[in-house]
């Protein structure tokens, strides 16, 4: 391990936004406040501020996007930071890349820092992969003796050597994507940041990013990443903030944060009815009346746990005699497929009918799910389909042992598995 | 964060991130460390101007020459605007091309943070480098402009003997770089009072336009009396302008005096610049 030598400390930062239209009236707030300020007041608009709650309507024209933050990071740590939209990450993140600057408070640095909220910043179209490769390593901030050191190494990992010399926007833009990352890949700061924004993309890109990363970590670089992806932040950081509201929440080792974040943030999707049939999803041969989910549980506030067994039932109306059967799909908000499941093809007359699917306990696994829906007639007509109606948190139970890591696997079944 | 290490307060830090409330924390030392990136963004100008051209850098020739002879048919031929005795292609050819330089400069680098918004919100670096490599570029394409101007200036002093040039000539340095530097000032001035009010941008384009009017473009200063002279020596650029042709022509006013105005306005612009530039560029992206 590492000395713990601290390498970023963040000192009360606050950053205050201003809420809806910038123009009309900021001339006004510019002079009071500038009044205030000459006069040795405090500003007038730093106190009325309002915490960050999105779902309630602001009290004033501000708004503290992050609070009296506090926290420091070793060298070597990987902390990944965890909230919801609008919990602050963004900002936060805006502030350690020097993008923008604290309303108060203070971020000490130490050592090389780079930040990668987004690959092929500068990229222009007209100008050859080489002539891009140098001009965002620069925007980057290496110097032009690094990038022809690492040159090399960055067509290789892109693989376009045939393609160096002609203009990017003839590129594939799978082809684009991975020259962008090959060049931010091969930075090499003492701390990188890194938005998960980065991730998007295919599964395979998504890995080789990921993979990258570790691969930074490993030698003993400081990450900072910045995802809603708990997986990847499991998998990639030691520790984690979690923040809420602009303010942090929880930190420390990161299951214990992740356990934490997940139990007060999501919000389980798990009943929607449609009253009115107009609105209703659907179309003209079929709408939807329910969707809901119906886990057999003790106390109705228990949560869902992996032992738990759980109905699923559609309600729907059909206009049309015919033979319908439903396809019903289990996904991971990644967009991972965990099973497909159909019923079998009848015949349905015209009227209300409703549809039901039971996944036993003990076979999914701890993790959040999503549902899709697909109406088919005659087995080949696929007459209506929905994503994500519901969505729904399978957790952990309390285990026994001593082990307490994520278990791995998209599903978790109890098989017969002895020791003779 | 308690369970982590604290650290010591005497330890040295390499960046501080703060409110930058401060108007004077420059950091020469990281504009150093980026100056390969400005001459990244110098040649990504130029290369990407002329990119699937035939002509390519010619096109920078066409424009003054084109205006020139724009300018000697309306002006000289149908206004009957003297030039004094420089010949009259010769004096649009200085002026345009001197005139260009500044208003492109000052145009594009008056829009650095509006254009630049999608960089400059993913990436750090010091904003400066964008306007400084502009004016760079402006330069490059300017040089090739000049020695347009200087062959016909060969010309018309070594074959036709109609102008003397003087040992002026050697300060030409001296006013390129105070025209070069009053664009920049006013470009970043512009720039960083428009992130909050876009008004400004509104006047300036046309303003631009306009002000090439009192500048001793189309006119030299010598033909301009009375009052309205004063008007022309007020606008900083005109003694500027008159000592480069003095220089070059043997013609035009040199006056100290004048001369000494000019450099004092663009010594204070460039302070004026250089301090709210550096402050904006700190949150401009939260009002962008």
């Amino acid at each position: 391990m590492m000395s713990t030598e601290v390498v970023v400390k963040a000192e009360n930062i606050s950053k205050l936004y201003r809420l809806g239209q910038v123009g009309t009236g900021t001339i006004s707030h510019d002079l009071k406040r500038w009044w205030a300020l000459t006069r040795g007041k405090e500003d007038p608009y730093l106190k009325i501020g309002s915490t960050n709650d999105r779902t309630k309507k602001a009290q004033s024209d501000y708004a503290w996007a992050l609070k009296d933050i506090n926290f420091e990071i070793n060298k070597g740590d990987t902390i990944g930071i965890i909230g919801k939209n609008g919990a602050g990450k963004s900002t936060l993140l805006k502030l350690l890349s020097r993008v923008t600057s604290p309303t108060s408070g203070e971020i000490k640095i130490k050592g090389r820092i780079a930040a990668l909220l987004e690959v092929g910043t500068g990229f222009h179209p007209e100008l050859t992969g080489r002539e891009n490769i140098y001009l965002n390593g620069a925007i980057l901030g290496m110097t032009k003796k690094e990038i022809g050191r690492k040159f090399d190494e960055i067509v290789d990992f892109a693989g376009v050597e045939m393609y160096i010399d002609t203009p990017v926007k003839r590129y594939s833009s799978g082809m684009y994507v991975r020259l962008a990352f090959g060049v931010a890949a091969h930075l090499e700061p003492e701390i990188l940041i890194v938005d998960e924004v980065l991730a998007v993309g295919d599964a395979e890109f998504q890995k080789k990013c990921l993979g990258k990363m570790s691969d930074v970590a490993s030698h003993g670089r400081t990450i900072i990443f910045v995802s809603h992806n708990m997986q990847a932040v499991q998998s990639l950081c030691k520790k984690a903030i979690y923040l809420k509201a602009g303010e942090i929440a929880d930190v420390g080792a990161t299951d214990k944060v992740i356990n934490n974040y997940l139990s007060r943030e999501v919000k389980n999707c798990i009943s929607v009815q449609w009253d009115d049939e107009a609105t209703a999803p659907g179309n003209e041969f079929i709408r939807l009346v329910s969707a809901r989910i119906e886990p057999k549980l003790e106390n109705e506030t228990d949560p869902i746990t992996i032992a738990t067994e759980i109905d699923i039932t559609f309600e729907f109306f059909l206009h049309h005699e015919c033979n319908l059967n439903l396809s019903f799909f289990l996904n991971t908000p990644a967009g991972l497929c965990i099973f497909n499941v159909t019923t079998a093809s009848v015949l349905l007359k015209k009227g209300y009918h409703a549809a039901t699917l039971t996944i036993p306990g003990r076979f999914l696994n701890d993790d959040i799910y999503t549902t899709r829906i697909l109406f088919v007639k005659d087995t080949s007509v696929i007459l209506f389909h929905m994503d994500d109606i519901l969505t729904f948190e399978v957790v952990d139970e309390a285990r026994t042992g001593n082990w307490y890591g994520k278990w791995e696997g998209v599903v978790r079944p109890t098989l017969p598995f002895k020791i003779s | 964060m308690t369970e982590f290490a604290k650290s010591n307060d005497t330890d040295t830090w390499d960046i501080k991130i703060t409110s930058g409330n401060s108007y004077l924390d420059f950091h020469i030392n990281e504009l150093w460390h980026y100056r390969d990136l400005l001459m990244m963004f110098v040649k990504k100008d130029i290369i990407t101007v002329y990119k699937q051209t035939i002509l390519g850098p010619l096109w920078f020739i066409a424009q003054p020459l084109l205006t020139s002879i724009m300018f000697l048919l309306i002006f000289n031929s149908i206004a009957k605007i003297s030039t004094g005795a420089v010949p009259p292609v010769l004096f649009y050819l200085l002026g345009t091309t001197l005139w260009s330089y500044f208003s492109e400069t000052l145009n594009v680098t008056s829009k650095t943070f509006t254009d630049n918004a999608s960089v400059f919100g993913k990436v750090y670096f010091p904003r400066i480098i964008l306007p400084l490599s502009k004016v760079v570029s402006g330069l490059v394409k300017f040089l090739i402009q000049f020695s347009l101007f200087f062959i016909f200036w060969l010309y018309y002093v070594f074959v036709d003997k109609k102008i003397s040039p003087n040992w002026y000539i050697l300060l030409t340095p001296v006013w390129l770089l105070m025209i070069v530097l009053l664009s920049f000032c006013f470009g970043i001035i512009i720039t960083s009072l428009t992130t909050k009010y876009r008004d400004l941008i509104f006047l300036i384009s046309f303003g631009v336009q306009l002000a090439m009017y009192i500048t001793p473009v189309i006119i030299p200063l010598s033909e301009v009396h009375g009052k309205k002279k004063l008007f022309f020596l007020l606008n900083p650029l005109t003694s500027l302008f008159e000592a480069f042709k003095f220089g070059f022509f043997g013609q035009g006013i040199l006056d100290a005096k004048w001369l000494l105005y000019s450099a004092t306005f663009t010594i204070i612009s460039l302070a004026i610049g250089v301090i709210i530039f550096n402050k904006v560029e700190k949150r401009f992206i939260d009002t962008v």
